[in-house]
């Protein structure tokens, strides 16, 4: 049941991104390039999104367990620290470059855009990166 | 700063975003899970990580929905703005900074702001204001 919502949520998500425009890069460079030529649409899917999630986060907040059965695990890192600035400047370098967040990358890739089968394999090849400095050692 | 009327799609991506924050509204009360695209493709990388089925289910859905647009219309146009190094460089960047700051676009700018988190209040500053700079620098400075 968990793993069918989440197939559900998917398809969603995926069919949020191509109807936002978001799984187009040169219309999130256009949001980011507040010196040029500005397109302020990203701003409105974020407006969007956080308006529709937020009443469910405020249930989410008062529950322990999901539609599912499955227990509600909202996330309990409250710290501000240098590991979440550092990496979100430098995620944000790489957004900015290529134009290109998670999402969007993964529903270009569904759409069959070759720009985006690269960006994903450096991707998940960054992300492993990162598993294999932070991995448990005996 | 001019507005861009002309690539402005106000309609469109505000229903899209209502769309993302049904899916994480979906995915919150549903599954009891955060829909943070990063942290969800990041845990199936760690060997024994926890979670993978439903992992898998939501990516699979993830990219699953063009095929299913495109049996009702015609997909969105997309432009690439990067090629070649570029695009490995910045895709690098992506992996490696999102699992550092625990969180992208989806798990701190939807879900952790529609949580009240000032952690992803933080985070979601942070990487906007570094693809503010980073376009800055690309096309005013160096105009590429």
């Amino acid at each position: 049941m968990q793993a069918l919502i989440a197939l559900v949520a998917g398809l969603l998500f995926g069919l949020g991104l191509l109807l936002s425009g978001m799984a187009n890069p040169t219309k999130v460079v256009g949001f980011l390039d507040l010196a040029g030529n500005w397109d302020p649409s990203l701003a409105l899917v974020m407006a969007g999104a956080i308006g529709a999630a937020l009443p469910a986060f405020t249930i989410a907040r008062k529950r322990s367990t999901a539609w599912a059965g499955c227990a509600l695990a909202l996330p309990s890192a409250t710290q501000i620290d240098a590991p979440l600035v550092l990496g979100s400047l430098t995620f944000g370098v790489g957004w900015g470059l290529a134009g290109y967040c998670p999402g969007p990358a993964l529903v270009s890739l569904g759409t069959g855009s070759a720009p985006a089968v690269v960006f994903v394999l450096a991707m998940i090849a960054g992300m492993a990166i990162h598993a294999w400095l932070t991995r448990p050692r005996a | 700063m001019t507005i861009a009327w002309d690539a402005f799609t106000p309609w469109s991506s505000l229903a899209g975003g209502v769309l993302i924050g049904l899916s994480a509204a979906l995915l919150i009360l549903g599954s009891g899970r955060v829909a943070g695209i990063s942290g969800i493709v990041g845990g199936l990388l760690r060997p024994g990580g926890p979670d993978t089925t439903w992992r898998l289910a939501f990516l699979g859905g993830l990219l699953v929905a063009p095929l299913l647009w495109r049996l009702f219309a015609v997909l969105p146009e997309a432009q690439p703005v990067a090629g070649g190094g570029l695009l490995v460089v910045a895709g690098l960047l992506v992996g490696i900074g999102t699992r550092y700051g625990s969180g992208c676009t989806s798990g701190h700018g939807v879900c952790g702001l529609s949580r009240l988190s000032p952690r992803s209040l933080v985070a979601t500053l942070a990487f906007m204001g570094a693809g503010f700079a980073t376009v800055y620098v690309v096309r005013h400075l160096l105009g590429a």
